[in-house]
């Protein structure tokens, strides 16, 4: 049986754990650590931490809480924010972290996801990007947490961290993020069609029959993050995991 | 005392923690004195094959592992790159492995896995066991593990096949030999199945 990556994603803000929608309106959800221990109890594929502060109050990972983090997940566990030096993807390697996730620094400093994937392996370097569509209907790569328009084409600037090292690329749809609406599969065809490394797909997942059909897209696998913590229209908070039958029946039958 | 070997490469920090999780007491170290002392080493490795093998070699620390696992024939447990060094050589580089297991570690056979098919393989996969190993006592139903690799074993040696697992093609996912032992997955990443994988290595050797 062929299985993909279903993979949580956490934002963490002021040391809290939060949940926005396109990117905004960051609503406290609880504590990273305990979230971290239940998505472990639910046996999680893989774990992202992405830490929101981090690049906007213009600071590295806060490698205690990381560390904290890491020894509480027997799965693979990748963390993104505020990632700029080479140093500081040893620290995180050493802390625990099997992923590094670079965005912003990725961006203007593509020789760091280059010595990161030569200090430790393409494998263990992400780079992240955030799109978002121009009002003229155009994908276009944002960083520093969305805030800011690059103008890049994400096509281009996708096979130009593949050719820089980078081991996986981390997707996400800033106009579905916390929506509920479904992936972006038109951007997920897009870019995983002109790209060799595996692509993970975020933003916008409500069921499991939306994780197929990005993998049908073209993602190797897929990250969600108000699916996982809110329930309901209310939008309660309450971490849940699809169940590994749940994953067989609606998901992994469907994988050709 | 069970022994992690650092010499420089891997993520040790993940192993000693699972290792807690599980109520086993380890050590991490680069010293010779204390793997000298060890009943049970664990060799983990991250990266490319040369870098590990280079770095092992600096270490130092060969004449005593040869020792430990060949002369007193101490259980060893190789993870990831750690399993590959177990191997005589790595189509990935040009520098010697250990030579404890005969065989070398080739690269993914891209011409035989269906077009779309990425390498590396990375994520979650299922494996079957070669033969009865009491590394996979009492395992849990539908063992899968996470894996994260370009290369796997060629064994000279059919039955120094522990388990195997598809990715394309079957491959040979872990071996057994004797006291030495290696897995191609992370254990240390696979939850509950890691967790009894690493307590039988513990408590069944």
């Amino acid at each position: 049986m062929k299985r993909v990556r279903v993979i949580p994603a956490l934002l963490i803000q002021n040391g809290g754990l939060v949940k926005s929608v396109k990117f905004k309106d960051h609503k406290y959800v609880g504590d990273p650590i305990n979230a971290v221990k239940i998505f472990n109890e639910k046996e999680v594929d893989e774990i992202v931490i992405l830490d929101i502060s981090a690049t906007a109050e213009k600071r590295g990972p806060n490698i205690k809480k990381i560390k904290e983090l890491a020894s509480e997940a027997f799965m693979p566990m990748g963390y993104g924010g505020g990632v700029t030096k080479l140093d500081e993807i040893k620290e995180l390697i050493t802390a625990g972290v099997e992923k590094v996730i670079i965005n912003t620094s990725a961006f203007y400093d593509p020789d760091l996801v280059s010595e990161g994937a030569k200090f430790i392996g393409s494998q263990s370097i992400v780079v992240s990007i955030d799109v978002k569509k121009n009002i003229w209907g155009k994908y276009k790569v944002h960083v520093q947490n969305g805030s800011k328009n690059t103008n890049i084409d994400p096509v281009q600037f996708a096979k130009k961290i593949a050719d820089a090292g980078a081991g996986e690329l981390f997707l996400n749809a800033i106009d579905r993020d916390g929506t509920f609406n479904g992936y972006d599969t038109e951007l997920i065809k897009l870019i995983s069609s002109e790209i060799n490394i595996p692509l993970v797909a975020i933003g916008g997942a409500a069921t499991v029959n939306d994780f197929v059909k990005a993998i049908e897209s073209g993602a190797s696998a897929v990250s969600a993050g108000s699916m996982f913590v809110f329930q309901g229209p209310h939008r309660a908070v309450l971490i849940s995991y699809p169940k590994q039958q749940e994953l067989k029946e609606k998901l992994f039958s469907q994988l050709v | 005392m069970l022994t992690i070997i650092d010499y420089g490469v891997g993520n040790l920090a993940s192993i000693k923690n699972i290792l807690k999780k599980i109520g086993v007491e380890s050590v991490i170290s680069s010293d010779e004195a204390t793997i000298a002392a060890a009943d049970k080493i664990i060799l983990p490795g991250v990266g490319a094959f040369d870098t590990c093998a280079q770095k092992l070699q600096q270490s130092g620390l060969l004449p005593i592992l040869n020792k430990k696992v060949l002369v007193e024939k101490i259980p060893v447990l190789g993870v990831c790159v750690g399993m590959q060094l177990l191997a005589e050589s790595s189509e990935e580089g040009v520098l010697p492995g250990l030579g404890w297991i005969k065989g070398q570690i080739i690269k993914f056979k891209q011409e035989q896995l269906p077009a779309g098919l990425k390498i590396p393989h990375m994520g979650w996969t299922d494996v079957q066991l070669s033969k009865p190993s009491k590394l996979f006592e009492n395992m849990y139903e539908d063992p899968r593990f996470y894996f994260v690799h370009s290369y796997h074993p060629q064994l000279a040696h059919a039955e120094d096949a522990l388990v195997v697992a598809t990715h394309g093609y079957t491959f040979v996912a872990g071996i057994e030999h004797e006291n030495i032992m290696g897995v191609q997955f992370h254990p240390e990443k696979s939850h509950k199945f890691g967790m009894k994988l690493l307590d039988n290595f513990m408590k069944n050797y």
